[in-house]
């Protein structure tokens, strides 16, 4: 039972953290943020690496290729849409007239 | 795992991990460190990925390779393709595949504790995060479909609503709630048919929950997406938290309530500024209903028009402007005939400034994501706190594609569907200039007597096309 007390406190805490970035950040970088957490959310593929690589039923294998595919979808795709758009933020921000 | 690693260096990747995302996270608090915080992020992602490849035990290094080059492939594809418009319903679809990969990696996980061994080894606090993770997965899989199908006009983007709706959503929870229960408490009941070795009333659960996730998005229409899109985004984020109490991974706890966190700040944000409750919006059925055959028709004989031609000359003698753009101006693909005439106006001295409102658009930062992607410089961009104290001093306000964002309604009319929602108070300035394409009500469906007033010009047709057309007589008149 104590993994799961040092989990929850793990929980609890990074629930605190996110909350006090995130209200920092301005409402123009809404978007990006977005799909830059986004993409965060696509560790889960660290828990789908653990199951289709090491799985020992060949359903839970298939289930993690298909968990595998998805979330390498999104942690991909969601960095790279983050990061075109906040260049069009960085490259808008440099020439201010 | 391979010998010789002990599993502490396992965990120190993932706290180094950890540091990277929340990092990146805090350089996103400025649009100059922002493209930094997202490699970061992405740097920290490819550790958690790479070391965790490298500890674990790969059995079959075939279909993990497989899955990795499929994904990047499809994610590549998706994010190099896409328009900037259609940005809204992306993140809705890399949102649902997020959620769905959580839920399907608590089922996998399932499978391997039980062991084709049906009925025992699954201990009660992994059974209550698989059932959470493999609930909030399936909903945020589903109802992101569906959200991105109506952003993309695949399905009607309107509420679409039917009686005993609430329950049908009522019954579809219950029946998850119910095989989620039975999956903890694993009963003797039913045990020779309910308890097979794939774990059976976990995947009732997900049939549930992936019915009720089409269930709750369907009836909400195309403006309150902002909030759907965000809570979606925090769904995802508390899916994976989920996940990695049922791995015990703290790589995912840490991540997924940091995104869980981000998705829920953002929602309160949008709900705020609409003056509705998170409840009113995914159960309030806003803007299906237009009644709008009884409506006083305030705008008969009230209403100016001007052209492009008027409106260039105009230009000539103001000193500050400022932009109000609307999901109209999206639709339109209006931003950089905007842009241009924003940067002509620079030119020649007058100060131009957009007023953007938080819930303009599609998704959270919608508007600014499109001028920023027409060159228009973020610190042009206002938020409605910034820009409402400058109308006055304000000489032309330019209205495009927006509609309840500006209608004084809000303040006035405590009966009004949007009473109380902040609006920009446009009206104030000397002059405002809208351009839409007809008198048609917004999604609130209410008339607006913005454009009834006095000093408020309407010039009616496409964003894209009259933009440009008065950007053409601007650089003629001179």
């Amino acid at each position: 039972m104590t993994d799961v007390v040092t989990n929850l406190t793990l929980f609890v805490l990074a629930a605190f953290l996110g909350y006090s970035i995130i209200t920092k950040i301005p409402a123009t970088l809404h978007t990006p943020l977005m799909s830059g957490a986004n993409a965060i959310t696509g560790i889960t593929l660290v828990g789908a690496v653990v199951v289709a690589g090491s799985g020992s039923s060949t359903l839970a294998t298939a289930l993690g290729f298909l968990a595998v595919v998805m979330a390498t979808v999104n942690v991909v795709g969601g960095y790279l849409v983050s990061h075109f758009m906040l260049e069009d933020f960085s490259k808008a921000g440099g020439d201010l007239s | 795992m391979i010998a010789g690693i002990p599993e502490s260096v396992l965990s120190l990747a993932y706290l180094l991990a950890a540091i990277l995302f929340i990092q990146g996270l805090r350089d996103m608090t400025h649009p100059r460190t922002a493209t930094r915080g997202n490699l970061t992020s992405a740097a920290g992602m490819l550790l958690a990925v790479g070391v965790t490849v490298v500890w674990f035990e790969i059995i079959s290094p075939v279909v993990l390779l497989a899955g990795l080059v499929v994904g990047s492939l499809v994610g590549v594809f998706l994010a190099v393709r896409v328009e900037m418009t259609e940005m809204p319903q992306l993140v809705g679809v890399f949102n649902g595949f997020g959620g769905g990969a959580s839920a399907l990696v608590a089922g996998a996980e399932l499978i391997e504790l039980q062991g084709g061994n049906p009925g025992g080894a699954i201990p009660v606090d992994v059974g209550i995060a698989a059932a959470a993770a493999g609930l909030i997965g399936a909903v945020t899989l589903f109802g992101s479909m569906v959200a991105a199908g109506k952003l993309h006009g695949v399905i009607g983007g309107s509420a679409i609503r039917y009686t005993g709706e609430h329950v049908v959503k009522a019954v579809l929870l219950g029946v998850a709630v119910v095989a989620g229960v039975y999956l903890v408490v694993q009963p003797d009941v039913l045990s020779a048919s309910l308890q097979g070795s794939w774990v059976p009333s976990f995947w009732i659960l997900i049939l549930a929950a992936s019915l009720l996730g089409i269930a709750l998005v369907v009836p909400i229409g195309g403006a309150d997406m902002p909030v759907v899109i965000a809570l979606l985004n925090s769904y995802s984020g508390l899916a994976a938290a989920g996940t990695g109490f049922v791995l015990n991974n703290t790589a995912l706890i840490i991540a997924g309530t940091l995104v869980g966190a981000a998705g829920m700040i953002l929602t309160v944000i949008m709900c705020e500024s609409m003056n509705r409750s998170l409840l009113n919006v995914l159960f309030g059925g806003f803007g299906e209903t237009g009644s709008d055959e009884e409506m006083p028709d305030i705008y008969e004989g009230n209403i100016t028009e001007t052209s492009p031609e008027e409106m260039g000359i105009l230009l000539d003698s103001v000193n500050r402007v400022v932009i109000v753009p609307g999901y109209g101006m999206a639709v339109a693909q209006a931003q950089h005939a905007v842009a241009e005439l924003a940067t002509l106006l620079g030119e020649r001295g007058v100060e131009v400034e957009f007023g953007i409102h938080p819930v303009a658009g599609r998704m959270p930062g919608h508007m600014n994501v499109l001028l920023a992607e027409a060159d228009v410089p973020y610190e042009r961009m206002k938020e409605l706190e910034e820009i409402n104290p400058t109308f006055s001093q304000t000489d032309l306000v330019i209205v495009i594609g927006a509609n309840d964002v500006v209608n004084p309604l809000a303040n006035t009319d405590d009966s009004s569907p949007i009473a109380g929602m902040p609006v920009l108070n446009v009206s104030e300035a000397g002059t405002v200039i809208v351009n839409k394409r007809s008198l048609s009500p917004g999604f609130s469906g209410i008339p607006n007597p913005l454009f009834a007033e006095d000093n408020t010009f309407m010039l009616f047709g496409d964003g894209k096309a009259t933009m440009q057309a008065v950007v053409n007589e601007y650089k003629e008149s001179r």
